[in-house]
């Protein structure tokens, strides 16, 4: 054993050392039934609830193609500027693995059905240009879990047992070439690049990418070389990397690690790794007695596909605009710097803004509540923004209520909170918790000559002039009003009242 | 061209997923060699100008509509299995990871 | 006559006259089974209740004034690689003894919606590989003229049943010859229709781009009867083909060679074939000619390497297709001690659970598509396939349909090829061609061989979705061979 640095500092690394990125994003495409059956999708079902013979792969049953999951494909091709193949076919790989019933998955080998096309990702005010090598379609695998040893995981485990409900998912294979160049920013564009193609398929409303359910799932292929060389060094595939933050952290993790073990006149290993997200560390795979050999062919029982090109030509022309052009007419129209529209990009937040938008609020109210209070809360309870059971349309009206003077800010601050805890709408909530800002002048008065009554002292200041001392009396008539009065009206009032001309 | 060796019989055997005895191999290594020798005359005819046929009929492009069928009852899904737990196939443990 | 000796149409139109009834005919059948299949073995599962059940339902049917189908009523033996939900289904092989399917095959549904009562599950080589059907895990099946000889393979339960009487009809698969074969050496009718006219959805596979399920019967009108009984597109097998089934009764009914151009594949003859098997197609030549045909030779030079082509890509396939019984989700399972892994639960499951030919086409397959042999063996074979349908293409400017023996000897002793697999391989020489290019072609009875006294068959080759022709040409053979013989070929058969 060598006792090896286990990892090189970031920035030490990257002075000896440049990195050569390469990523592999799978996405589970979200049509009504699977890729070869008439199963459902659905995430989350009881186990084997979603099988039939053809995903089960019962002896004699034959797949049938999704011609939606095509489609699909073939519109992510031509959105990510590749070439559209006239004539391909599925492929076999074979390899034996209990969550993979038939014991080869349908794929596709060397003739994938777009190939050649590229994706601008902006980091740090700068356009990378990632090149796309191939897309092509495939279907997924059933899930395991493993039953008896320490922890659950697959080593160590006595026994597993297998639900095939997301087998034969239809699943898209986006590969790209290798991007070099990145230098120190490679562990961003890594993310921007996954951050960037979640977006795209979003805007396709092809698949619903969600990270943690699996629905958009990463390997990432990092190799050092060191400065000035000119030949790329051994690569490592690293595995299970499952959300944005993750495939940052996992590039700038196996940059230390490889660096690390270069330095010390050590060799990469082609390997893969596994991520693990407690620690940011990748572990080495079991490694393989042989090279695998996945002895592909044409699978027999499907035809080859054989788009034709007007089609194509007409699924391009009805592609929707895409992330980057929309988030720049967003940008204009709302009028936003480029730090805050990465703010709402970081923070998931562009899609909900949008639609609040929509429904009537203006940009920066409809910015401020989703960035502000209801992001806090999203942070403190650990969910998606979007999972916030909060809808765009409720916070476009308590913009209008607090834009016509129903509700202060605070106010309305207790209305997301009554949204959150599911009581209703905002109208109903105010209405329950009888929120509504105190307009009733007389009502207002009253209150002011109870707090006047009860704070003379304050009271006798302002009347000698010490205007400023009203600020005290202005917050207990917010105080008695329990926050529903008009702060500024409530101050012109008193000072009416005190004999202080406004 | 051919000759296979009772090495190559056992890497195959474990590709295939079949435990094969020594005797087995020894067997088949022959046989295998026989059979090899026989069908490599394909290459004789197989010139580059030939495109191959992976299927009987020049079809392509059938499709199905993207639409829930109904499947099996995870009683009938389970029904033959060898081993069930919790409403899965229980399966032996499994080593290592691929794909 | 006996029911069971009667033809399928014959027997369709005698209950829909209502002279006897499906109970009746399924009855008897089931008698003939019980007496003679203990010798035969052409079943592996006989499903007398279930049977007078389906014929019951016709008879109900009949009775309810309901149009029904020609062959409503009439016995069928069903090959045990098409799934059946209420039989067991076993490929023949011990890794699924046992296994009921949660579902029914196309062809299995077809036939209990065209009304055919199944009267069981017919032996077969193990997932249809072998010629001679002693790939069985079950034990072999005799050939009904002579016990102690193969009655062909794979489908050699079927073409047994047939030719003894047990089922008027039977269905088979082709992958190289499955269904041809034996149909020849037990005197029978056998058709492999073009791939892709007939489903195969919930047949059990093979060769995945080969297998083509077909009918045996004793006459050529009743194989096309059942033929357009089970044929025809499917959506559930993207490989089926979109279009009518040809129209093969009618064609069965015509029997008429008058003007036919008939050519005679020159590489299908001379050394390595059986005299009787040559003097009996030479006779058949002669026949056709005197009905009107115009016969000719035609060369067709790359079917000699149709054979090796096939022992490459149909082993390919399988191994691939057959990975799916590992002993995970159904089937045999084997040594799950607790300690062993998945991998070596499957392999020694896999090891147990399949037979020598099975393990030594899944190596041989697995050879041929590893990385670095795929170019010279398994793309080299496909590209054999292209020149073999060129050839076909080519002898079909000048003919209509082209004809061989259907296999270079008759039927063999059981045991006599048994580990010996390059000669096995020999029974498919001449049929293979059609099951790469995707053919239809036929096998009728044309006579006995003089060294042996057994039967040899004709094989009529026609374009793809060219069914009709086969029919055409064999229905007439048939008819003027019949006239020459004073009946059927079967009946010179020993009865058993």
């Amino acid at each position: 054993m060598t006792t090896t640095r286990s990892v090189m500092p970031f920035d030490e690394a990257l002075e000896r050392f440049e990195p050569v990125l390469g990523l592999e994003t799978h996405v589970e495409l979200g049509t009504e039934s699977k890729m070869f059956c008439g199963c459902p999708t659905a995430f989350g079902a009881p186990p084997n609830t979603q099988v039939c013979p053809v995903c089960l792969a019962l002896p004699g049953a034959l797949p049938v193609a999704n011609d939606q999951a095509i489609e699909s494909t073939i519109r992510i091709g031509l959105a990510l500027n590749c070439t559209i193949a006239e004539w391909c076919r599925f492929a076999r790989k074979n390899y034996f693995y209990p969550d993979m019933p038939k014991n080869y998955q349908i794929s596709q080998y060397d003739e994938p059905l777009c190939t050649d096309g590229h994706l601008d990702v902006e980091v740090d005010g700068r356009t990378v240009r990632v090149e796309i090598e191939r897309v092509h379609l495939e279907e997924d695998t059933g899930k395991s879990t493993h039953v008896g040893g320490a922890t659950g995981r697959i080593h160590g485990a006595d026994y597993s047992i297998v639900d095939y409900n997301r087998a034969g998912i239809p699943l898209v294979e986006i590969v790209t070439r290798p991007i070099a160049g990145t230098d120190r920013l490679a562990p961003e564009v890594a993310r921007a690049y996954v951050t960037e193609l979640r977006e795209l398929m979003r805007s396709l409303g092809v698949s619903d990418v969600r990270m943690e359910q699996g629905s958009l799932r990463c390997d990432v292929n990092v190799s050092l070389m060191p400065r000035g060389a000119a030949e790329w060094g051994t690569r490592t595939e690293t595995k299970n990397v499952n959300s944005l933050r993750s495939v940052e952290r996992a590039v700038r993790g196996e940059i230390e690690r490889q660096a690390a073990v270069l330095a010390d006149g050590g060799r990469i290993v082609q390997e893969t790794r596994h991520f693990h997200e407690d620690t940011g560390a990748t572990t080495s795979g079991r490694s393989k007695e042989e090279a695998q050999d996945y002895r592909y062919f044409p699978e027999p029982d499907l035809l080859p596909i054989a788009p034709a090109p007007e089609w194509v030509e007409e699924l391009r022309a009805r592609l929707p605009e895409l992330p980057t052009a929309r988030r720049r007419r967003l940008q204009a129209e709302w009028g936003v710097s480029d730090l805050d529209m990465a703010a709402m990009r970081n923070a998931d937040a562009v899609d909900l803004v949008e639609a609040t938008v929509a429904a009537g609020a203006p940009a920066a109210d409809a910015r401020k509540w989703w960035m502000g209070e209801l992001a806090r809360r999203a942070n403190e309870s650990g969910t998606a923004l979007a999972d916030l059971p909060i809808e765009p349309g409720q916070i476009a009206r308590v913009v209008e209520l607090v834009a016509s003077g129903a509700l202060t800010d605070k106010l309305a601050r207790q209305v997301l909170e009554g949204l959150l805890a599911g009581e209703g709408s905002p109208d109903e909530i105010v209405e329950a918790r009888g929120l509504r800002v105190v307009s009733d002048e007389g009502e207002l008065i009253a209150i002011i000559d109870q707090v006047l009554a009860a704070n003379t002292d304050a009271a006798d200041k302002v009347r000698a002039g010490k205007v400023a001392a009203a600020g005290a009396l202005v917050g207990g008539v917010m105080k008695a009003s329990r926050g529903k009065a008009d702060a500024a009206r409530a101050r012109e009032l008193i000072l009416q009242r005190l004999g202080v001309a406004g | 061209m051919s000759a296979i060796t009772r090495d190559e019989v056992a890497h195959l055997a474990r590709l295939s997923r079949l435990a094969l005895a020594d005797d087995e191999l020894e067997h088949y290594a022959t046989q295998l060699d026989d059979i090899i020798g026989a069908v490599a005359r394909v290459a004789e005819v197989a010139t580059d100008d030939i495109p191959p046929s992976s299927h009987a009929l020049p079809l392509t492009n059938v499709y199905r509509p993207d639409e829930v069928r109904p499947g099996l009852t995870p009683e009938q899904a389970l029904a033959a299995a060898p081993a069930v737990e919790d409403g899965r196939f229980r399966v032996p443990r499994i080593l290592g990871e691929e794909a | 006559m006996s029911l069971t000796h009667r033809n399928a149409a014959e027997l369709g139109a005698l209950m829909a006259a209502g002279e006897v009834s499906a109970v009746e005919v399924a009855q008897a059948h089931l008698d003939r089974v019980a007496e003679v299949d203990s010798r035969v073995h052409a079943f592996l599962h006989v499903a007398a209740e279930s049977a007078l059940e389906q014929a019951r339902a016709v008879d109900a049917r009949r009775a309810a004034g309901e149009k029904l189908g020609p062959l409503a009523g009439v016995p069928i033996a069903h090959k045990d690689v098409f799934t059946t939900r209420d039989m067991p289904t076993t490929a023949g092989s011990k890794i699924l003894e046992g296994y009921r399917p949660p579902y029914d095959a196309t062809v299995t549904t077809r036939l209990r919606e065209a009304g055919l009562v199944i009267l069981g599950k017919t032996n077969l080589d193990e997932f249809a590989m072998g010629s001679s059907t002693e790939n069985s895990a079950y034990g072999p099946t005799r050939n009904p003229w002579d016990l102690d000889r193969v009655p062909g393979g794979s489908s050699g339960g079927s073409s047994a049943a047939v030719a003894s009487y047990q089922a008027p009809l039977s269905t088979g698969t082709d992958t190289g010859g499955s269904i041809r074969q034996p149909a020849a050496v037990t005197g029978i009718v056998g058709m492999k229709p073009t791939y892709g006219g007939s489903s195969r959805y919930g047949l059990i596979a093979f060769a995945s781009s080969l297998d083509t399920p077909g009918p045996f019967a004793r006459t050529v009108l009743d194989a096309a009867l059942l033929h357009e009984a089970f044929s025809g597109h499917d959506v559930m097998d993207t490989t089926s083909i979109h279009a009518e089934v040809p129209p093969v009764v009618e064609a069965a009914r015509q029997a008429d060679v008058a003007g036919l151009r008939v050519g005679v594949v020159r590489e299908f003859g001379g050394e390595g074939y059986q005299p009787g098997v040559t003097a009996r197609f030479q006779e058949a030549v002669e026949l056709l000619e005197s009905l009107g045909a115009k016969v000719t030779e035609v060369s067709c030079p790359s079917f000699t390497y149709a054979l090796p082509a096939y022992y490459l890509i149909a082993p390919s396939e399988c191994s691939s297709n057959l990975a799916r019984f590992d002993g995970m989700r159904y089937g045999l399972r084997v040594a799950d001690d607790g300690t062993r892994s998945a991998e070596e639960v499957m392999a020694l499951t896999r090891a147990a659970g399949f037979g020598a030919e099975v393990k030594r086409r899944i190596m041989l397959g697995t050879y041929a598509l590893s990385s670095g042999y795929y170019d010279a063996y398994y793309g080299s074979a496909q590209k054999v396939r292209t020149l073999i349908a060129r050839d076909f293409e080519a002898a079909f400017h000048q003919v209509d349909v082209l004809i061989s023996p259907t296999t270079p000897t008759t039927a063999f002793p059981i045991g006599e090829r048994a580990d010996d697999p390059m000669a096995m391989y020999l029974a498919d020489l001449c049929t293979i061609p059609a099951n790469l290019a995707g053919n239809a072609a036929i096998s009728v009875p044309c006579g006995r061989a003089d060294e042996d006294g057994l039967p040899v068959g004709l094989q009529i080759m026609a374009p793809v979705l060219g069914d009709d022709r086969c029919y055409r040409v064999g229905a007439a053979v048939e008819k003027a061979f019949e006239d020459r013989w004073g009946g059927p070929l079967l009946k010179e058969a020993p009865s058993l």
